[in-house]
């Protein structure tokens, strides 16, 4: 993808959509499991983190997002803060370094990018629990992969509810 | 250095960020100490959020179970002509009434009969963690609770309160890795350490293989950590097994078996005692006390037999001993000879082969 067209695919949200997504994905996660305990397999953060990264295709954007995300997550959290804040900057990063090199508007690559970011998130909060909190957290590769493909499969149909919050050109 | 950071001007940034909060992770760690402001910011500005979701959902609740259940009783009625029949509705009606009761009056008459203080709270929220074995409830500091609170239900321990906020609070369930508690067995009295495992279930750890631990035996606080009051039901053994370094034990926790929607702060806990008598079941229904004079009246005649014996074992001795007495016998006299056990003692029957233990 060259330069031009890589920039004209550059979005633009109000910062009302920037700020109130995120903490509606977080409260999702606090509140919705409660009702139906089957939803809490989603993590609406993480894909909303990849989703902004992806759209915003700046590294620099990309890491201030994941890291304010993941610190907002942690504050509803039991854990430190910081936990969740690492692994979403570590997100951000690489998911808006991927949208420079990928066209990220292709359903199939935003499932892919899902898929492989879930695994990266959970994969790296476990090995920071474990080295850094000594938390005795079993990593079950099996169920990890079974949500990420569920992930991934909510994935495109929400990237494209976001894609409707664009602001107009 | 200047044409370092422009040039990895981007990777820079990211190296900034993830040192940051290293920094602040390690500050936690080392300091034992919660960057609290952040947090009670966040969790104030969620508890109000939550209570109105959380009031709305019941309310939306009540009124569609309602709203269904009267359609329901409309149709019934329309079929269902004959007085007998409508009672029978009624009937039905009142024992869903009473259903649905059920869990609040049992957590309302706990709180009444048991002998700690306790708080009645509402749990209104998950925390973050993917795991989600953490819940936020409804009171805080400004209703007394404290950081390391224990929280149970009727049924059994929840968890324990491990962030306090002016109105709400973090539990930490017992189904979480990182939750311990002291625990001991109901029946021989086997002492150990509950462990979370961040599945349904918990363990055990720490009893000795040589320890006798059985199947569908109950576990209870034992009141060792200094949070949990001794003699709380924790749950009950589901598979027990010889280990490596002690036995494997995994328990069913009976104060999660059923939603987590109220639960108890317990403000000043009272041990317990650890009796060996069946823990009761999940619900609890008290009946009111009988009239004075009707049950006066109605009151069976008291047992001529001594109600001490409760075991097979009791009884055996109970009968030679009767049958030591008829034959003038003394127990532990070698002089005399042995009295014959086989002769029927006055009054009483001869026992009958293979008696249940329990009558």
């Amino acid at each position: 993808m060259n330069d031009a067209s890589r920039k004209s695919g550059l979005s633009k949200y109000s910062w009302v959509v920037v700020i109130a997504i995120p903490l509606t994905a977080i409260l999702f996660q606090v509140y919705v499991p409660r009702f139906l305990p089957f939803l809490a397999y989603l993590e609406l953060p993480l894909l909303v983190t990849v989703y902004f990264a992806l759209a915003k295709r700046s590294p620099i954007a990309g890491v201030l997002y994941g890291t304010s995300v993941g610190l907002a997550q942690d504050s509803l959290s039991h854990h430190p803060l910081g936990m969740y804040g690492i692994v979403k900057t570590l997100v951000g990063y690489f998911a808006a370094f991927v949208s420079q090199r990928f066209d990220v508007r292709n359903h199939s690559i935003r499932a892919i990018l899902s898929f492989f970011f879930y695994f990266f998130h959970e994969f790296f909060y476990w090995v920071l629990a474990r080295a850094l909190l000594g938390e005795p957290v079993d990593f079950a590769p099996a169920r990890v992969l079974v949500l990420a493909v569920l992930n991934a499969a909510v994935a495109p149909p929400l990237f494209l509810i976001l894609d409707k919050l664009k602001a107009p050109e | 250095m200047e044409f370092f950071l422009n040039r990895y001007r981007n990777l820079s940034v990211l190296l900034v960020a993830i040192l940051a909060q290293l920094a602040l992770l390690a500050y936690q760690i080392r300091s034992a100490q919660d960057v609290r402001l952040i947090r009670v910011w966040a969790v104030s500005a969620v508890t109000p959020l939550a209570r109105m979701i959380e009031g709305g959902r019941s309310g939306l609740s009540t009124f569609f179970h309602d709203y269904f259940f009267l359609l329901g009783v409309r149709q019934e009625n329309r079929r269902m002509k004959t007085d007998l029949e409508r009672v029978e509705m009624e009937n039905q009606y009142l024992r869903e009434q009473l259903s649905s009761a059920d869990r609040a009056s049992a957590l309302a008459i706990f709180q009444r009969t048991s002998q700690s203080k306790t708080l009645a709270a509402r749990v209104i929220g998950n925390t973050t963690d993917s795991s989600g074995k953490a819940v936020i409830i409804d009171r805080g500091a400004a209703d007394g609770v404290q950081k390391g609170m224990a929280v149970i239900k009727p049924e059994g321990i929840v968890g324990k309160v491990i962030n306090v906020f002016p109105h709400a609070a973090n539990v930490l369930l017992i189904t979480d890795p990182a939750f311990a508690a002291g625990v001991i067995s109901q029946k021989n009295h086997a002492p150990g350490t509950l462990k979370g495992q961040g599945q349904g279930t918990v363990i055990v750890d720490h009893v000795q293989n040589e320890e006798s631990v059985e199947q569908n035996e109950w576990f209870l606080t034992s009141g060792d950590d200094l949070i949990f009051p001794r003699g709380l039901m924790v749950g009950q053994v589901t598979v027990v097994r010889p280990g490596k370094n002690g036995k494997e034990i995994y328990l069913a926790p009976s104060g999660l078996q059923s939603s987590l929607e109220n639960v108890l702060v317990v403000l000043n806990g009272i041990h317990g005692t650890i009796t060996e008598t069946p823990v009761p079941n999940q619900s609890v229904h008290l009946l009111a006390p009988p009239p004075e004079a009707e049950s006066a009246a109605t009151a069976p005649a008291p047992a001529t037999a001594p109600a001490t014996a409760a075991t097979d074992l009791d009884r055996a001795i109970d009968r030679y001993r009767a049958i030591g007495a008829a034959q003038n016998h003394k127990y532990g006299d070698k002089s005399t000879p042995a009295p014959n056990y086989n002769a029927p003692i006055e009054g009483t029957p001869p026992p009958a082969p293979n008696t249940p233990s329990h009558p």
